[in-house]
């Protein structure tokens, strides 16, 4: 991944920052520069509550090239308490906690590193709360 | 607006892995083959739907590379992306220059060459169809969010992965039967279930293939078309297409997909036509549990009864709503950009009376369904025979 | 100026694997090395896992431990370990960035083998108590490796704990700090090279314990106070043994040392060791309670401390969880083969 871009989603990644619409108080994780629903372009930045609960769920077998130490390994849609909506990993998990309706918390962990030499790229993983 | 129809298809002849030919050469057979059945000898317009040239082969530039090659320079020739949905979106494309006036006769092809690169790389150019950056970056892959949508919807509506299995089995039963298709074998509801989970709960038999492959068509005003065609004209009655966010975490049901609802919408109301009033469809199962949410969709059963209808054989060619005669792209095969297009030369051979073993009986309205991605575009069109 | 902790967190990660299993796999007695080294079970990092993001978790909890803390006014952060994931570039800006901290703050990596964490602490309170910063931040973390079927392997595990110092609501005052260092070759690891090397025994009487003894020793006369002034000791605990009997060769009751003694279930975390037992000691330290703090890293030198806990350490103890709850609490068990392919021993061919 080029390392500006990584650098350029540190807000959303590291300290998951939303921007919520100042007209209709929608919350938009990663931010946007004009509302969809109200149409609206202006937005104060707020930090999201890192706990929310998954709506569904799968695990992933035959991994994308990056992740192939990784599998298998979860991935959950998890709907934040806060409203936004992400696609995340979902780790630390035991059996009877892969389920529609969990409740989990976002934790700072490593995402994949680009080989041997280039850089590490870290983000947000859920675990169970 | 003029009225648009289509008076030529064509297909390169098989499908697969087609080591000895480029991508070039494969647009070309199959150009050449609709510009044969439709018994033109030139083009004005042309449009080349392909979702990703540039990462499974290298080249850009695509729409011209192809006027080159069909020997059509100096004509404006357009590539059309949208994901899994390029190929429909270039007919739509072509459907608008000929229904403005613009030109009279618009050849519209698509095309993938996919088995030059690795498994790897193939997937990592698929996975350019979801949100790169806030989805696939998690290391879910174009399955897993497939498989994510099957999760929600068996906890919704109770489908079971035996009801995922019997698309595939009904779409190889017709594949069987097609002899461009890529893998025409007959499979069992077993065969599905016991081959690897790829992202659970779907297995690799409830995936389409990597393929090679290109279609095409000729499109012309309405007016002209019994005069010009060789072959039975089909006339486009609809052509719609609808957005839908990029990810699939933002979708406002994790079970349907609401691109494909707004499109058919829009379609039913441009054609005066409903559901029940077409004969066939050839619906975009890059999934089985895409052909499942594509038909409540379209309203061809109530929400959440896709899974029964299919295991009640509903679907099947001969039953009341024929789905992917062509074996869809289950057993025909998923060349992205082609896709579209192929779905187009189904319905008009269908409509044509010239599909053979897999004819549907008496056919004369079909619809194409085609998607993008996990539904952030979809495309819609309706045929009928003139 | 009274200096001390305003905050402290800590962070495990959920895996273990036991003695027994690594013991299986090489053919050696299991009983013989859990007596030896009196050690269980370590914590093992899960892939997604190094001194980085236990940095990161261990801080998140430091501060809902201060919550006055605006991370902004955060002037030094420093992380100790000897596994930064990069060999040039430091760990500390990737957790300034994640806490909020940047930009005006000063970061540096600290290296000296199982003692980073602690010269992190000592140079982050020093720059408070010289009142050129607000806030300071020191943590100590690893992610070692013990190379496999050698003895470390049934001890190197992982961990972090984070300690903000700065000078108004003090949870633990630091009374007294001592550093004792000579040049030791009781163990190290060369550039490139996966796991370190150990000198056998000579790691003990003239590495570990001259060391330990001679920092402890130096701050006790210095602050004129004996081992039973104390209520907790915490020493480096690099297995069971080592910590018992330097504190009984100096003084201390193992009463005293057992509350912040986690490495019978939690193994060898480097520079996360004596840091995580003195966050477990504060997760249960009463005000007015005294104790002593005395690191080891191989190389060879001690950093010692003396603190003094306060009347707010009431007020923080529960606000973030606790470290024997996150040691305890509902571990995940490995077989070695999972092991060996989270901690890369082994690595999916590359074709």
């Amino acid at each position: 991944m080029p390392t500006a871009r990584a650098w350029r989603e540190y807000p959303q990644r590291y300290r998951y920052e939303a921007a919520v619409c100042a007209k209709c108080g929608k919350w938009f994780f990663p931010p946007r520069l004009v509302c969809d629903a109200c149409g609206h372009r202006e937005f104060e930045t707020k930090t999201m509550k890192r706990t929310g609960k998954i709506l569904t769920h799968t695990v992933i077998r035959v991994p994308p090239a990056p992740f192939k130490d990784q599998a298998p390994f979860a991935v959950a849609v998890v709907e934040m308490d806060d409203g936004p909506r992400i696609t995340t990993q979902y780790v630390d998990w035991k059996e009877g906690q892969l389920l529609i309706g969990q409740k989990v918390r976002l934790e700072f962990r490593k995402i994949y590193t680009d080989g041997h030499a280039g850089t590490i790229q870290y983000g947000y993983k859920a675990v169970p709360a | 607006m003029r009225d648009v129809a289509i008076i030529g298809v064509g297909m390169n002849k098989k499908w697969g892995e087609l080591w000895e030919m480029s991508m070039r050469d494969i647009f070309v057979e199959a150009a050449l083959d609709a510009i044969d059945n439709a018994g033109v000898d030139h083009v004005d317009s042309m449009y080349v739907g392909c979702m990703s040239g540039g990462l499974f082969t290298g080249q850009e530039h695509i729409g011209a590379l192809m006027a080159d090659y069909l020997g059509q320079c100096p004509v404006p020739a357009t590539r059309v992306e949208s994901a899994c949905a390029s190929g429909g979106a270039a007919v739509r494309a072509g459907f608008m220059e000929v229904a403005s006036g613009m030109s009279d006769i618009v050849l519209v092809g698509g095309v993938e060459k996919m088995n030059d690169v690795s498994g790897d790389d193939a997937t990592y150019a698929l996975a350019t169809a979801s949100d790169q950056e806030w989805e696939a970056f998690s290391g879910v892959t174009f399955p897993g969010l497939y498989a994510m949508m099957a999760v929600a919807h068996m906890h919704s509506y109770g489908t079971t992965i035996e009801q995922l299995a019997a698309v595939a089995v009904k779409n190889h039963a017709n594949g069987s039967k097609n002899p461009r298709a890529q893998f025409p074998m007959k499979i069992t509801v077993d065969t599905v279930l016991s081959s690897v989970l790829v992202a659970d709960p779907l297995h690799i038999l409830d995936c389409s293939p990597i393929t090679d492959g290109a279609a095409a068509v000729i499109l012309c005003p309405a007016d002209r078309a019994k005069q010009l065609a060789k072959n039975a004209p089909v006339q486009i009655l609809a052509s719609t297409q609808a957005s839908d966010t990029i990810a699939y975490h933002s979708r406002a049901d994790l079970t349907a997909i609401e691109s494909t609802a707004k499109a058919a919408a829009a379609a039913y109301k441009m054609s005066g036509k409903r559901p029940d009033q077409i004969d066939l469809f050839e619906v975009h199962d890059c999934f089985t549990i895409a052909e499942i949410m594509v038909m409540e969709a379209l309203g061809l059963v109530e929400k959440g009864k896709g899974g029964p209808a299919v295991e009640a054989g509903e679907t099947a060619i001969g039953a009341s709503i024929p789905i992917n005669a062509s074996g869809g792209l289950k057993s025909k095969g998923h060349p992205v950009g082609a896709t579209g297009v192929a779905q187009i030369v189904e319905v008009v051979e269908q409509l044509r009376g010239a599909s053979g073993e897999r004819q549907v009986a008496g056919a004369r309205v079909g619809l194409t369904q085609n998607m993008g991605g996990t539904g952030a575009s979809s495309v819609v069109h309706i045929l009928e025979v003139m | 100026m009274t200096v001390g902790i305003v905050g402290y967190g800590a962070c495990l990660p959920r895996h273990r694997i036991k003695v027994e299993e690594i013991a299986k796999v090489w053919g050696a007695d299991a009983p013989s090395y859990k007596k030896g080294l009196e050690l269980r079970e370590k914590s093992v990092p899960a892939p997604d896992q190094d001194v980085i993001t236990l940095s990161v978790e261990a801080a998140r909890n430091a501060l809902a431990r201060a919550p006055m803390v605006d991370p902004q006014e955060i002037g030094a952060i420093y992380i100790g370990s000897e596994s930064h994931p990069y060999a040039v570039k430091p760990s500390g800006t990737t957790l300034a960035e994640a806490i909020g901290a940047t930009p005006n703050c000063h970061v540096a990596d600290f290296e000296f083998a199982c003692k980073a964490g602690s010269e992190g602490m000592f140079v982050a309170h020093g720059l408070v108590k010289a009142g050129l910063i607000k806030y300071g931040m020191g943590i100590g973390a690893d992610t070692s490796q013990g190379a496999p079927g050698d003895a470390l392997e049934y001890s190197a595990s992982a961990g972090a704990a984070a300690f903000i110092f700065g000078a108004d609501n003090v949870i633990a005052t630091i009374d007294h700090t001592h550093s004792y260092m000579t040049d030791t070759p009781d163990f190290w690891r060369r550039e490139g090279m996966n796991y370190p090397q150990h000198a056998g025994r000579f790691t003990g009487e003239p590495a570990y314990f001259k060391h330990t003894l001679g920092a402890t020793q130096a701050i006790l006369q210095k602050s004129g106070m004996k081992p039973k002034d104390f209520a907790f000791a915490v020493f480096h605990q690099p297995n069971g043994k080592f910590p018992m009997r330097a504190g009984k060769m100096l003084g201390f009751s193992r009463e005293q040392i057992e509350v912040g003694w986690l490495v019978p279930t939690l193994g060898n975390t480097y520079s996360g060791a004596s840091p995580l037992g003195l966050s477990a000691v504060l997760d249960v330290a009463k005000p007015g309670d005294k104790i002593m703090m005395c690191s080891y890293g191989s190389g060879s030198g001690s950093d010692a401390f003396i603190y003094t806990v306060t009347e707010r350490i009431k007020q923080v103890q529960d606000l973030a969880p606790k470290t024997r709850w996150m040691l305890e609490h509902d571990p995940i068990y490995l077989e070695y083969g999972e092991y060996a392919k989270f901690r890369h021993k082994i690595l999916k061919a590359e074709l």
